[in-house]
């Protein structure tokens, strides 16, 4: 066969540059259109199904739930949150929602309800908590907001709850929520977060019992997390091997929420 | 007569413009996040001379009650900007451009003739390679200052977890306040980075893209002149 091909002309430096600006500045404008059409896409992205959690867009949701499994791998009970001499704790603690502590409740009547995997209910009053070793922890508490507090805060540990009523079965499972007695604020804890050495049931706050605005007679402080699971006026406790129904969850935010 | 001269890599290219949209993000989902807690200020003997930031920003640009939505971009693009940012000092490292990149000792001597130079001050800039003594410094900082935020942001993230990482930044407070100055510090460095790039010119914007400059250079004389017998 006759070759008709020419010898290739070595191209000249303006040849070159014009070859290479036309294959950088094309690529350089594909993938500017591309991460322009991808940020609409996922900016535009569809909110997730309302489901345990909720609000939040799909792809996104999906990220949280993938960062969360990530960062779990680095979570450990002798991982603990910086304690502060008591003198250091503030005077006056920074309030900040009424979610499920608002309407009318009578302190004395209350009881807390524990629901077994059995299905059984046990009910337990606060002098049964009080009557458990106590344990008090000065730290700094941080709120989803971005603001911090060092507050002192004494309790229950809920391991040692935990242990004392017979609920060491129960921690077998993946989860824990808590509920105010009006069901109106819920917060779901994995079980890891929930056992923590430093998570407690409190019902003192600054050597005193926990006022009204802040969970009386009993909430929960648990340092790992960030304030919004840090569920005021403990009404109930459940357990259970899905993720139980969480208010900020529910709003957009990550279920997990560790610190 | 015209010669190409290479001079910026194809991985230095690529994520130095995928950086740009990363930060983008990341600046905005950031502020997103910081309103919820808008504290800082400029304040010097009980005057605040600004708030950061004041509400018509704000308003200007949506920024209120998305709290849980900066939080899920953040926490989704923060992966891009580490990995990316990793990329880029993991190539400079292995390649050996960091010596084009790295001030020398001269670098901040001659940082302030660069400065004087680009103000009009001064005639003569003093010879450089690829970066200049000033760009030298720049560049290395805004690299530190990347690592800076992964640093500070974990602190913030995760400060339980990785309470020595938040000890070494001084503290959870501390390290909130660090890494929004850092983001300030990102602001101030993207404007005057403009602006040198405009003054700069096409040939060098251009080789951000394309990778390389056009030079002019002497064409080399085709008959080397003998040298000189008696030598000198």
């Amino acid at each position: 066969m006759e070759n008709n091909k020419k010898p290739k002309k070595e191209l000249t430096v303006d040849q070159k540059i014009k070859r290479r600006n036309f294959i950088s500045f094309g690529v350089f404008a594909v993938m500017g259109g591309a991460a322009y059409e991808g940020w609409q896409w996922l900016y535009k992205a569809p909110k997730e199904a309302v489901g345990i959690t909720a609000g939040a867009r799909q792809p996104l949701r999906k990220a949280l739930n993938k960062t969360e499994l990530f960062f779990r791998n680095f979570f450990s009970n002798n991982h603990l949150v910086k304690t502060y001499p008591k003198e250091m704790a503030a005077k006056n603690v920074r309030h900040n929602s009424d979610i499920g502590v608002q309407g009318k409740f009578v302190v004395d009547d209350w009881k807390l309800q524990v629901k077994k995997h059995t299905g059984e209910i046990i009910n337990i009053t606060i002098d049964q908590i009080k009557a458990l070793p106590k344990t008090e922890i000065v730290f700094d508490f941080k709120c989803v907001e971005g603001w911090d507090q060092i507050q002192y805060w004494g309790g229950v540990k809920l391991i040692d709850f935990i242990e004392h009523f017979g609920l060491v079965e129960e921690t077998k499972l993946g989860y824990v929520g808590l509920m105010t007695p009006d069901e109106k604020y819920y917060v779901g804890l994995d079980m890891p977060s929930a056992v923590h050495p430093q998570t407690i049931l409190a019902y003192e706050m600054n050597g005193k019992p926990v006022p009204v605005n802040h969970g009386a007679p009993l909430r929960l402080i648990i340092p790992v997390k960030y304030g919004i699971k840090n569920l005021k006026r403990i009404g109930s406790i459940t357990f259970s091997d899905t993720r139980l129904p969480d208010y900020w969850a529910e709003n957009g935010y990550d279920y997990y929420s560790g610190l | 007569m015209k010669v190409i001269k290479e001079k910026h890599s194809l991985l230095m290219r690529w994520t130095h413009w995928v950086n740009f949209p990363i930060i983008a993000i990341m600046i905005w989902s950031g502020m997103l996040i910081y309103w919820a807690s808008d504290t800082y200020s400029i304040t010097l003997f009980g005057h605040t001379y600004f708030k950061f930031f004041p509400e018509e920003f704000y308003k200007a640009l949506h920024i209120p009650k998305r709290l849980a939505e900066g939080m899920a971009f953040h926490f989704l693009f923060m992966w891009f900007f580490a990995i990316n940012g990793l990329l880029y000092v993991l190539y400079t490292l292995i390649s050996g451009s960091w010596r084009e990149l790295v001030p020398q000792r001269k670098s901040f001597k001659e940082a302030w003739l660069v400065l004087l130079h680009d103000l009009h001050i001064r005639k003569m800039a003093p010879p450089q390679n690829k970066y200049n003594a000033a760009q030298r410094i720049a560049y290395t900082a805004i690299i530190i200052m990347g690592f800076g935020s992964l640093i500070t942001g974990l602190a913030i993230y995760k400060p339980v977890q990785f309470n020595t990482i938040t000890w070494l930044c001084g503290g959870y407070h501390a390290a909130r306040i660090e890494h929004f100055v850092l983001t300030i510090g990102y602001v101030l460095f993207f404007v005057i980075h403009v602006v040198q790039v405009v003054l700069a010119g096409w040939n060098n914007f251009r080789s951000v893209i394309s990778g390389f400059e056009v030079v002019n250079e002497q064409p080399k004389p085709a008959i080397q002149p003998a040298p000189k017998e008696d030598g000198e």
